[in-house]
């Protein structure tokens, strides 16, 4: 098979993905994560924390849980019919830190657990902490001009 | 919280997880470039000031998604900054999100002694 016809071949596949039922799957999981994480904010609230810390403990509650789903094999099963649904909320990212961790671990846990902990999640927090950076520096002079708070 | 509140949360969450699943079936856009997107846009949206009111809106439909840590990131900044001066822009982002990447760094760590890999 030539590299056009292989083209030609994933090409045809990847159009046939059904893409409005994985929008309705990955709306409905989507959407049912951050009803438990609001949830658990409630929750949390209920018990006697503040709002800052209900919402903060809810986002560690969804992020050990993803982790441990994802140790025990379940969320795999769930994030292949979800896509999206569990990639975007903050189980993904969570998901993204545990699954490489796990699957390296055979590399040792300097070079497998402790790196590969970071492939999809140091990009993350790269690009997240240097936007931050760099807007914290432009909002400082939006102050100082009186432009902004 | 009533009825529609919940409808709020689910419905905007869940449209944040559909423009994505739209962007990994038509665009082959893999997952680390969504989650590194969704970052960068919520820092954005949230300096323009169009996030916070999402926020306001849909509460967890909006803090949830990826977007929400990098309006987490921004928040922490501009307050850092206030408080501080210019050494929050440094400071800021990291300590507003400190929870959620330690507990996804630590617990990533236990879960990783716990278990082996289902693959192989």
């Amino acid at each position: 098979m030539t590299h056009k016809e292989y083209k030609k071949m994933t090409d045809d596949r990847a159009k046939r993905s059904p893409t409005l039922l994985n929008c309705i799957k990955a709306f409905v999981t989507g959407g049912l994560i951050c009803v438990l994480g609001q949830a658990l904010t409630v929750l949390y609230q209920e018990l006697g924390a503040s709002v800052e810390l209900s919402k903060t403990l809810s986002t560690i509650s969804l992020v050990v849980l993803a982790g441990l789903l994802t140790g025990i094999g379940v969320f795999d099963v769930i994030a292949k019919q979800a896509g999206a649904g569990t990639l975007v909320p903050i189980t993904g990212f969570s998901n993204a830190v545990t699954a490489p961790a796990i699957e390296n671990k055979t590399e040792g846990f300097i070079n497998g657990v402790g790196a590969k902990m970071f492939v999809i999640a140091g990009p993350v927090i790269v690009y997240g902490t240097f936007a931050s950076a760099v807007y914290g520096v432009m909002y400082y002079f939006l102050l100082r001009g009186g432009l902004a708070g | 919280m009533e009825f529609l509140d919940w409808v709020k949360v689910f419905a905007v969450g869940g449209a944040f997880c559909v423009i994505a699943q739209i962007l990994i079936d038509k665009t082959k856009l893999t997952g680390a470039k969504i989650l590194v997107s969704y970052v960068i846009l919520g820092v954005i949206l949230t300096a323009v000031g169009l996030y916070q009111p999402i926020v306001d809106f849909a509460m967890a439909g909006a803090t949830v998604p990826l977007t929400g840590f990098g309006y987490l990131l921004a928040t922490g900044v501009e307050e850092a900054v206030v408080e501080r001066g210019l050494i929050g822009a440094i400071t800021g982002g990291l300590e507003a999100t400190a929870a959620g990447i330690t507990a996804a760094v630590c617990f990533g760590f236990i879960w990783a002694l716990l278990f082996k890999s289902k693959i192989k």
